[in-house]
């Protein structure tokens, strides 16, 4: 304790030092009108003096005990004739499945009732006489202490750690390095992020096909107050990496007044007020869903963050850092909108490596 | 044969069977000193035991689940029982729990009876926590057993995460990918992190497959650990209890474990396992086929996860998108600070009782429970603390809440900035006043009794209620509690008039002690002295 610690006289005094060990009682008095009575007398309950009502304690008891044998009988009954897909009206839970229902309520009363009967019998007819114990300290005796710490010197003095120096070094060099390999084994988890998440699968003369009905879009299929979804051509459901790429390049189309765009790029990359942006919300990344057509806002449904397609896909509300990254569309001879080029920017959450 | 073996052949089989388990592993020593072992008696020592046994629940039905999960993500089409998904394509992680819930008889109530008491193991660890918090029961000796279950409570929250991530359904996707999103926010590494987690882009093919082992292994098995030494010590410590007649800081006063506490514990977990069952019998939770397997470019809208992770769903909706782009970097403020004051408003609640012994710089051990009124400081702050993770709990549902109670989204979440910083505060002066009225109606009990209620009317026409005195018990329990006496630094300048050094740490410790012990944060309670004169002077005031 250094001088600055609290002074013992800050510290509480212990409990009055007339406060009793434990249990004994002592007086209250002219000293100290707040001393502790010690334990109060045991008070009997109606089992502890009346055998009828102790008996009626018992039976209860039991009864709890049987009617959980019986729950657990109905329980196997419930698993071998009721039919896994039959369904059935409980008020006021609606249709719900019938063998979940039998199986969770009989397995449910035969648990319950073990719990219920061994507390009442706990509560009724085993003793509730209050009992104490003393306490010891945690802390060891000081010899125990001296003991301890002679016997540390001297294993520590006969192993000549300090002594030998090139051991003990030598041996912390090996320990440290050892964990090394653990290290180095955890690298092939997975590949380096390299230039990864800088690239989708858009490229120049890709068509937008619509993700509902797998079919190339045109500007006719994009009506004004819409949301479409799209995937590049040639993206298909069952493809290995459908999901890591969908999850890059999912895109949402809309069509707006082009005197409404706000934002000259967003102009000039549209299509008749066609604009496609990533689907991938830059905040964490959930798929925006939510389009609201008068004011062009979509929405974000894990964590609202809003943006404003008619003017370059702005953050207006929500915790998103940066507006959704816009892919440059136009159509191609046969009249299909196509991509003309990958997005500029990554899509989706920022990252370090960002910039 | 000699007499002694007849003497043993004599002994009913118990009593061998124990002397043959005695001689191999000395099980006599350790059931002398814990069989009849003394646990006190108060309603909220059954939260921790409740936190026990839906953790065994937990893994009993988890072992089942891990019979007919598998943790895959192929992609196959589904061709199960369940009609609306014939077809569809989907992660076999996603088609086995499909089986599991309407294929397996049995299985859907498993599934339900494991998530169930995942959620109310969380919920019964932030109660047990709080009720060890609000009455000081992380005081010496009791601060490593503290740390182990702050620790328990982190890693519940990230099995919990993990375990329903594994269905690979809809929303559990999302969350999946929110995480993903989080950790791309780390500076320097969070891309590494991501590609090293995921085994590549999200979402790859790996994922579930490492969440299932972190899930069923990794973390369950630290947590036994951990629940295992959070009750030796609690043994080896012997519980707290609350003040009383007969009940010191060197005793503890109850009933012995055989057969009393044996008998009560031992059925309240059945009562647990009962309820839960029946639970899962009549609410259905997280119904997966509802919500379809999980597509990155799909999601459905209130998307939630479970309640634990709310608080941190609600720091990340709340944090404005800040994001600074310096020398071809990005640094995502927006996700990174959530991140990190996720880390720092647990941690502070874990190193709270190590702070709270360098303000008091008291070594002791405690083994009275304070009422959360007699530290009124404590409390408040614990209170503040509630406040502030409640806020972010309806952060994370500020989607729900704008729906529900039809309230603009914009607002809600403004509600939720402005108070994470105002509502701790509030809460904070609020408590602190109720704490020291108690403490106030407390003395006043002592001085002058409990109001009887009966009004008496004197000769002279007076009326006075009649006020009875407290039961010696009564009188000894509001007066028990100890009360501390500030910290000084001592003055400035020493005997000899020169200028004494005071360090920063300490000018800092004699000002919280001053918060925490002053006269604005205690009633001093009454004195010997004080209940001499008042009593002595006979009439009713």
């Amino acid at each position: 304790m250094s001088s600055q610690d609290t002074p013992e006289e800050n510290l509480p005094a212990e409990r009055a030092a007339d406060d009793s060990e434990h249990g004994a009682v002592a007086v209250p008095g002219e000293k100290n009108p707040f001393a502790d009575p010690g334990l109060p007398p045991h008070e009997h309950r109606i089992q502890d003096i009346d055998e009828r009502a102790a008996r009626r304690s018992e039976r209860a008891v039991a009864f709890m005990f049987t009617l959980s044998m019986l729950a657990t009988v109905a329980f196997i009954a419930s698993f071998v004739a009721v039919p896994v897909d039959k369904s059935i009206y409980v008020f006021p839970l609606g249709h719900i499945s019938a063998l979940n229902f039998a199986l969770g309520m009989t397995l449910g009363v035969a648990l319950f009732c073990i719990g219920a009967g061994a507390v009442h019998w706990a509560r009724t007819l085993m003793s509730d006489v209050e009992l104490a114990d003393d306490r010891h300290a945690i802390e060891a005796e000081p010899e125990v202490r001296a003991k301890v710490m002679d016997d540390f010197r001297q294993g520590a003095k006969e192993s000549a750690l300090g002594r030998r120096k090139l051991i003990r070094n030598t041996m912390f060099g090996a320990l440290t390095l050892v964990p090394l390999s653990g290290v180095v084994l955890l690298r092939d988890l997975g590949p380096l992020p390299e230039d990864k998440l800088r690239h989708t699968l858009w490229r120049k003369g890709k068509l937008l096909v619509n993700m509902n009905t797998d079919e190339p879009l045109r500007p006719s299929d994009v009506a004004v107050g819409s949301l479409t979804f799209a995937k590049p051509e040639g993206l298909e459901e069952h493809d290995h990496d459908f999901q890591n790429e969908i999850a890059k390049a999912a895109l949402m189309i809309v069509r707006l007044q082009p005197e409404n765009i706000k934002d000259k790029r967003e102009l000039e990359w549209s299509h008749e007020g066609i604009v496609a942006y990533s689907k991938i919300c830059t905040h964490v990344g959930c798929p925006i869903s939510l389009y609201e057509q008068q004011t062009h806002h979509v929405l974000c449904p894990c964590h609202q963050s809003t943006f404003d397609l008619s003017d370059g896909a702005r953050v207006i509300f929500g915790p998103a850092g940066h507006a959704l990254p816009q892919l440059r569309i136009g159509v191609n001879d046969e009249g299909y909108l196509e991509a003309l080029g990958d997005f500029e920017e990554p899509v989706g959450p920022a990252f370090w490596e960002r910039g | 044969m000699s007499t002694a073996n007849d003497d043993r052949r004599k002994a009913p089989a118990g009593e061998r069977v124990a002397d043959w388990a005695d001689g191999r592993l000395g099980i006599y020593s350790l059931a002398k000193a814990n069989m009849r072992k003394i646990f006190p008696d108060h309603w909220s020592f059954m939260l921790g035991e409740i936190c026990l046994y839906s953790f065994i629940i937990i893994i009993l039905t988890g072992v089942y689940l891990t019979l007919f999960f598998h943790p895959s993500m192929n992609e196959v089409e589904y061709h199960g029982s369940y009609v609306p998904l014939q077809g569809q394509l989907m992660s076999e992680a996603f088609a086995s729990t499909l089986d599991i819930s309407f294929d397996v008889r049995g299985g859907l109530l498993i599934r339900q009876i494991h998530h169930w008491a995942a959620i109310i193991f969380l919920a019964g660890m932030f109660v047990h926590m709080m009720r060890v918090f609000f009455t000081g029961a992380f005081r010496k000796p009791r601060e490593i057993n503290w740390l182990f279950g702050f620790l328990l409570f982190v890693l519940g929250m990230f099995t919990g995460f993990t375990g329903y991530s594994l269905p690979d359904d809809l929303l559990s996707g999302t969350g999946v990918r929110f995480t993903q999103g989080a950790i791309l926010a780390t500076p320097v590494v969070g891309t590494y992190i991501s590609m090293f987690l995921f085994g590549g882009e999200f979402p790859g093919g790996d994922f579930v497959a490492r969440f299932y082992s972190i899930h069923i292994l990794l973390l369950p098995g630290i947590m036994l650990g951990l629940v295992v030494g959070h009750l030796i010590l609690v043994f080896y410590h012997k519980h707290t209890q609350f003040a009383g007649p007969g009940r010191t800081n060197k005793n503890v006063v109850g009933m012995p474990l055989l057969p009393v506490y044996m008998a009560k514990a031992g059925g309240f977990f059945f009562l647990v396992f009962g309820f839960i069952a029946m639970l899962a019998a009549v609410a259905s939770i997280n119904p997966i086929w509802a919500l379809g397997p999980y597509r990155a470019d799909q999601v459905s809208t209130g998307a939630q996860p479970d309640w634990y992770m709310g608080f941190a769903e609600g720091l990340i909706r709340a944090m404005p998108g800040w994001e600074i782009n310096l020398w071809g970097h990005t640094l995502v403020l927006g996700v990174f600070i959530p991140l990190v004051l996720f880390g720092l408003f647990l941690g502070i609640i874990a190193l709270y009782p190590f702070i709270e012994s360098w303000i008091t710089g008291d070594k002791r051990e405690h083994h009275i429970l304070d009422r959360p009124r007699n530290a009124p400081t404590r409390t408040a702050f614990g209170v503040a603390w509630v406040t502030a993770y409640m806020i972010m709990l309806i952060g994370g549902g500020n989607d729900i809440v704008a729906t529900h109670f039809h309230l603009s989204i914009n607002a809600v979440t403004w509600f939720v900035r402005i108070g994470f910083f105002a509502g701790p505060v509030i809460a904070f002066v609020v408590t602190k006043r109720i704490c020291l009225g108690l403490q106030r109606r407390d003395k006043d009990k002592v001085l002058h009794g409990r109001e009887s209620g009966i009004i008496k009317r004197l000769p002279h026409g007076e009326f006075i209620e009649i006020h009875e005195p407290l039961s010696q018990e009564q009188l000894h329990v509001l007066t028990a509690h100890e009360q501390y006496q500030p910290a000084e630094i001592g003055p400035a300048v020493d005997e000899n008039g020169v200028e004494r050094k005071v360090k920063g740490s300490q000018k800092l410790r004699a000002k919280l002690s001053e918060a925490y012990y002053g006269d604005d944060s205690q009633i001093p309670k009454p004195t010997a002295e004080e209940y001499r004169e008042i009593t002595s002077g006979h009439g009713h005031h």
